[in-house]
């Protein structure tokens, strides 16, 4: 570490001269590309607001994590993210209700149980700082852990990613292709169950949706193919957050929510090309 | 290596598909009740039944959809039983996303193999493809967006997957809904040269009962379970017919 902080702040940035600003933009430029990755899918199976409800759920793994007196939470955060994840997934195949019910019925109990128990004798502005997240704590060490959740996410993806595709288009030419399409939707929900719960403390619970939506949405726009879906997303994901961090730095804002404006900006000018190009074709 | 083993398996190393005591439920309803059949390789086996009458739900039974009670079990000719039989499906209409960044091309070859196809598409492949696309003559579809294309493009789109690699079993489920009587036509011309030349088994299910009777070996009635079997014409003449259609012919 103490290599690349003298590498990156012999550059003539102020921002660089900082070792947590080096920690966050390394931070980012380590989760922007796993949740682009992973967004790519999530907008293909209209999970958007399961990995809202996903996010949200962080409140109760924290509220677990210090009833069975963890000392650091972020275990019974993935854990409980995995479990959510995974009955969210079930239920929805009883098909008692639409998708979005059932996840708003787990999203409302999974806040509500958090902040009850966090708020117990009065204790609930501790937590408050993860509802906006703060990039700027991170350590080195949670780098390695996210550097590690990446490649490993990388591998399952890459492992997956056709399967995933054609269940996404259609679930019965999967199934007849003998692809299990429970067990490899279940894979893809357990990745990203792990993968928000572990950046959830640095990019916000209200905020942490958007980082996992909006490259992605903004890359559609504007791909026509699997190819350009992911690499837009990639490079759109990676370059709204890096700019997004450095505008927060001189604006001092949030970081997660700089990021986020800067994507919106980004999604409205792609949106804006789709609709250049459908006219220039029609 | 894998064109001999993959020609002598479509020399029908299957024999047939059986079915027996075939249950399916949904919750207290049950949708398929005790059905027993056979589908015979080199035969075109068309399902028809009333709205209802768990046609689809007997199909997504077999390509392991659907959970069920009962067999399903496929033999090859020695009565082995063939674990992992290659089938293949042709949806009744494909409903997805139309606004999915998908090329024809990633859809076909994320079917067909593990490559994943955000990376680039190696040379074999991409032949390949577009050699079994001019086949149907529609290699301009290669780079063509999947939203994008008509619902004749499609059904062909879906009939080269089904076909690759040549399955035991080919699954039809109203194949062709939407497409004129020509495009009818070559579809069905289409599937009768590949029951002959690799004598596969073909399920077909269908509301089209001239084209039933154009081109299937044998009828299968049902409505929960098999009301009648047999040649088409038997079946067509049945009391069992006449009471699931009315006297329409």
């Amino acid at each position: 570490m103490e290599i690349i902080y003298s590498i990156l702040s012999a550059f003539p940035f102020e921002f660089l001269h900082y070792k947590f600003m080096i920690n966050a933009l390394i931070a980012v430029i380590v989760i922007t590309p796993l949740f682009a990755m992973l967004g790519t899918m999530a907008v293909n199976n209209k999970m958007a607001f399961f990995s809202d409800a996903l996010g949200h759920s962080a409140f109760t793994g924290i509220a677990i994590g210090i009833l069975i007196g963890l000392k650091n939470p972020v275990l019974s955060m993935v854990a409980f993210g995995i479990l959510l994840g995974l009955i969210i997934s079930r239920v929805k195949y009883f098909k008692t209700a639409s998708t979005d019910t059932i996840i708003s019925v787990f999203s409302s109990i999974s806040v509500a149980l958090g902040i009850v128990i966090l708020s117990k004798n009065g204790g609930f502005s501790k937590y408050s700082s993860y509802l906006i997240g703060d990039i700027l704590i991170v350590t080195p060490k949670e780098i390695v852990l996210m550097l590690i959740t990446l490649a490993i996410s990388y591998l399952v993806w890459f492992k997956i990613y056709n399967r995933l595709l054609l269940i996404s288009i259609n679930s019965s030419l999967a199934a007849s292709r003998g692809i299990n399409c429970i067990f490899i939707e279940n894979i893809f929900v357990i990745l990203l169950a792990v993968s928000v719960m572990l950046s959830v403390k640095w990019i916000g619970i209200l905020t942490i949706n958007s980082f996992l939506i909006l490259p992605p949405a903004a890359a559609r726009n504007i791909a026509s193919n699997s190819k350009q879906y992911h690499f837009y997303s990639l490079i759109i994901g990676l370059f709204c957050g890096v700019t997004g961090l450095i505008i927060s730095f001189y604006a001092d804002t949030s970081a997660g929510a700089t990021i986020v404006l800067t994507s919106s900006f980004v999604y409205f000018l792609t949106l804006l090309i789709n609709q250049i190009r459908k006219t220039n074709t029609a | 290596m894998s064109t001999n083993s993959s020609t002598y398996h479509n020399n029908c190393g299957l024999c047939r598909v059986d079915i027996q005591n075939l249950y399916v439920k949904n919750h207290n309803d049950i949708i398929i009740n005790n059905i027993n059949l056979s589908l015979h390789c080199g035969e075109l086996t068309a399902i028809i039944g009333r709205n209802g009458a768990g046609k689809t739900t007997l199909l997504k039974a077999i390509i392991n959809e659907r959970s069920y009670s009962g067999n399903i079990v496929f033999k090859s000719h020695d009565d082995k039983i063939i674990k992992k039989p290659v089938i293949g499906y042709v949806p009744q209409q494909l409903i997805f996303d139309k606004s999915t960044p998908i090329s024809v091309s990633n859809f076909m070859l994320s079917a067909k193999n593990s490559r994943p196809v955000w990376l680039s598409t190696t040379k074999n492949n991409s032949n390949d493809i577009k050699q079994k696309l001019k086949e149907l003559e529609c290699e301009y579809l290669y780079d063509r967006s999947l939203g994008n294309i008509s619902g004749g493009e499609l059904q062909k789109v879906l009939l080269i997957m089904a076909l690759d690699p040549m399955p035991d079993l080919l699954i039809l489920d109203e194949p062709v809904s939407g497409v004129d009587a020509v495009g009818l036509d070559i579809f069905y011309k289409k599937i009768i040269s590949i029951r002959d030349k690799y004598h596969i088994a073909i399920v077909l299910v269908s509301h089209d009962l001239n084209i039933i009777k154009q081109y299937a070996d044998r009828a299968i009635l049902i409505d929960k379970t098999v009301i009648a079997q047999g040649s088409v014409d038997y079946v067509f003449s049945s009391k069992a017919f006449k009471n699931s259609f009315g006297l329409i012919e």
